[in-house]
């Protein structure tokens, strides 16, 4: 099952000309770009790992399409993701933030049913991915 | 060998004009695309009217004084990658030109100033894509501790990427009096950058010229990767007095035909002083001279001001520096 998080997951995956041109679009709006990756991918799993500091001051895309790139060599097996973070007064936050780089084969996930008391049903979903441990997924 | 790839990057150029011979066009191009002439469809006055090039020349002939050897390198770099656009536009092979340079002349000699220049018309050029400087030293290349200097140089080559990165004394980088240094370490990822990123990034680095002769000869790796020395001459006493004029100029001020003639003579005796910073001591003198103006002007404030009188520097307000008094001193030892 294709993860689709973030902008541009409904769509094949980008190239690294398009990517590139999403940062040019980013750093033009005078966003920092950092680069995240995981191997949960959980839809609540916000806290994504680093995968060094928010890149300010960077006036280049190709700087940044570096990093992506080292972080694939690092990371190939995992989810790795770009964002694009707004600093201006009163947006202090996230403006794009797209996946550009996924694992070959991706379980999807399993909905569990629990019964509670009386006829309650709640629901939850769990990555098969995370049945095994950290590092070791995918 | 390149040759040969000459001929097969532009063979389908040659379908598409419907060129009968395979050959003979193609070398008609290449003799074209070397200058000889907009004689054929090439049109090297068009490409240079279009690039806006000669706004920027002309800006760097009116704006610097002096400095004929880097003026001329600069239109000869200039000259070669509009040359380079036209062979690109006829399909014939164009390495990215090694476009790295060292400047080297004393202190004030402009270095900074024209690297800013350099920055602008290789933007204009097409040849880097953002056209900002990034002005470094040792202190932001080099860590203090193990493992800090990569993450630091490389950090400081993202912000430049797309541009142009001076580094500022760039001697200093290389202490061969401790082994352990960590400049090593940047100027060895500064290599790798400086061969494989070519087209992202233009390395300018400046400094006086007998120690960066020294650091090129024992970098040697760094020394070969650049292509372009430019050393920059001292400027004369006229181009000094030329260069106080154009900086008077931009700060709206005139030298009274007195203080003209004492600003010459200071310059005459500023230059035989040790710590002599060329341009940089004329704006050092400048500014002592428009405080003197101030002071005088305000001691005398119960006279009623007129424009002129906030303009004009006047003889007295230079003659009263420091280097006046030394000389006759001098002179009578």
């Amino acid at each position: 099952m294709r993860l689709t998080q973030g902008t541009f997951s409904f769509l094949p995956d980008l190239t690294d000309e398009q990517i590139g041109a999403q940062i040019e679009y980013c750093l033009a709006n005078g966003w920092a770009v950092s680069v995240e990756y995981t191997d949960d991918p959980h839809p609540r799993n916000t806290y994504w790992e680093m995968f060094g500091l928010p890149m300010f001051d960077i006036r280049d895309p190709v700087a940044i399409l570096g990093e992506i790139r080292t972080c694939r060599k690092t990371f190939p097996r995992h989810y790795i993701k770009v964002n694009a973070f707004d600093s201006s007064l009163g947006r202090e936050s996230l403006r794009l933030s797209f996946i550009v780089n996924r694992p070959p084969s991706e379980p999807g996930f399993a909905l569990t049913r629990q019964e509670g008391a009386g006829r309650t049903v709640r629901y939850t979903t769990r990555a098969y991915a995370t049945e095994s441990p950290e590092g070791e997924r995918y | 060998m390149p040759v040969m790839s000459t001929f097969t990057a532009s063979a389908p150029d040659d379908e598409t004009r419907g060129s009968a011979m395979a050959r003979e066009p193609e070398v008609a191009a290449a003799h074209a695309a070397n200058g000889t002439g907009a004689a054929d469809e090439l049109d090297l006055e068009a490409v240079f009217r279009d690039s806006h090039i000669a706004e920027v020349l002309d800006e760097l002939d009116t704006q610097l004084v002096g400095l004929a050897p880097v003026k001329s390198r600069i239109r000869d770099i200039a000259a070669l990658l509009l040359v380079e656009k036209l062979r690109r536009s006829v399909g014939l092979t164009t390495g990215p030109p090694s476009l790295h340079m060292s400047f080297t002349g004393n202190p004030g000699t402009g270095k900074t100033t024209v690297a800013l220049r350099m920055a602008q018309i290789l933007h204009r050029l097409g040849y880097v894509r953002k056209g900002h400087l990034t002005a470094v030293t040792r202190d932001d290349l080099v860590g203090q501790y193990i493992g800090h200097t990569a993450p630091k140089t490389r950090e400081v080559l993202k912000r430049a990427m797309g541009g142009v990165l001076f580094i500022d004394e760039a001697y200093y980088l290389y202490r061969p009096e401790n082994e352990r240094d960590y400049g090593q370490e940047a100027i060895e990822i500064l290599l790798q950058v400086m061969e494989n990123q070519r087209e992202d990034l233009v390395v300018i680095l400046a400094g006086y010229k007998d120690r960066m002769d020294t650091f090129f000869r024992s970098n040697p790796g760094l020394s070969s990767r650049v292509a372009h020395h430019i050393d920059f001459p001292d400027y004369t006493p006229g181009e000094l007095i030329a260069i106080a004029r154009l900086m008077l100029a931009g700060l709206q001020y005139r030298l009274s035909p007195g203080a003209d003639a004492a600003f010459q003579d200071y310059i005459d005796r500023r230059r035989g002083q040790p710590h002599f910073a060329n341009a940089r001591s004329v704006r050092n003198a400048l500014d002592r001279a428009r405080l003197r103006q101030a002071s005088r002007l305000f001691g005398a404030r119960e006279r009623a001001l007129s424009k002129d009188d906030l303009v004009t520097i006047e003889a007295a307000d230079i003659l009263a520096s420091r280097v006046f008094a030394a000389s006759p001193r001098e002179s009578a030892s």
